[in-house]
């Protein structure tokens, strides 16, 4: 596990091959209060959607570089998984989503005085974007601004 | 393919001036897009937090992630394992 031996062959030879995005200078932002004061945002890249929005689309070659916003309030046994990849097991996170959509596990920590409290919208993307030039361009920004407005101080980010 | 994609949103957020911390379930793909501060978990695709149904375990990978936002002493890019609990 954490290396590319999980997979198979063709896709082991893929992942050697791709040219991963470097990021270059690396951005850093510190934390200026405690956490017990900080306003927290979830981030998934596993690719659930409610059941009243449209599903992430396979078809867009690349990758599709949206994402959805998801409540706070939110039932994760709501939550679809429409995350496209079958490089990896489905079974755990439509068993229980909090395993990459952890909101009710974000809500435990507010309700212990870990964190201050949960942002009212989470965002899921669909993370398996092999051209994330959109992603880079558009939707991530689009994303901090929309953080940014809900003067979210943390943003807890989970791949699948 | 996640877990560039992951990076490269906390990327932009931290340029924007939020403090990010995110899971990296590879740690290849970590070293080389080098989010500014992640957290390695030795488990499977699919399964970021650890094991379904598991809140304890789940809580136990979202304090270590935490702690990194804590820890005045840490440079990007951060990369720091997490090591499962023997008990």
């Amino acid at each position: 596990m954490g290396d590319f031996s999980e997979f198979s062959l063709p896709i082991r030879l893929f992942l050697r091959a791709y040219p991963w995005r470097r990021i270059d200078p690396v951005p850093w932002a510190p934390l200026h209060k405690p956490l017990a004061r900080c306003r927290l945002s979830l981030i998934s890249s596993g690719g659930f959607v409610l059941p009243d929005q449209v599903p992430f689309d396979a078809s867009i070659p690349g990758g599709d570089p949206s994402f959805r916003e998801i409540p706070s309030d939110v039932q994760v046994r709501t939550l679809i998984d429409t995350h496209r990849s079958e490089t990896f097991d489905h079974a755990g996170l439509r068993e229980d989503p909090n395993v990459a959509f952890p909101v009710d596990r974000v809500r435990e920590l507010v309700e212990s005085g870990r964190i201050g409290s949960v942002n009212r919208r989470q965002l899921s993307f669909m993370g398996s974007i092999t051209a994330p030039g959109r992603l880079m361009r558009q939707t991530a920004p689009e994303a901090a601004r929309w953080l940014l407005a809900d003067e979210v101080d943390v943003a807890l980010l989970v791949p699948v | 393919m996640c877990n560039q994609a992951v990076g490269l949103v906390a990327a932009e957020l931290e340029r924007q001036g939020i403090s990010t911390v995110a899971i990296q379930l590879l740690r290849e793909v970590a070293e080389r897009v080098r989010p500014p501060r992640a957290l390695f978990v030795p488990f499977p695709h699919g399964y970021p937090l650890g094991k379904a149904k598991d809140p304890q375990g789940q809580h136990a990978v979202l304090d270590a992630a935490l702690r990194l936002l804590e820890d005045d002493a840490l440079k990007p890019p951060v990369l720091v394992d997490y090591h499962l609990s023997k008990d």
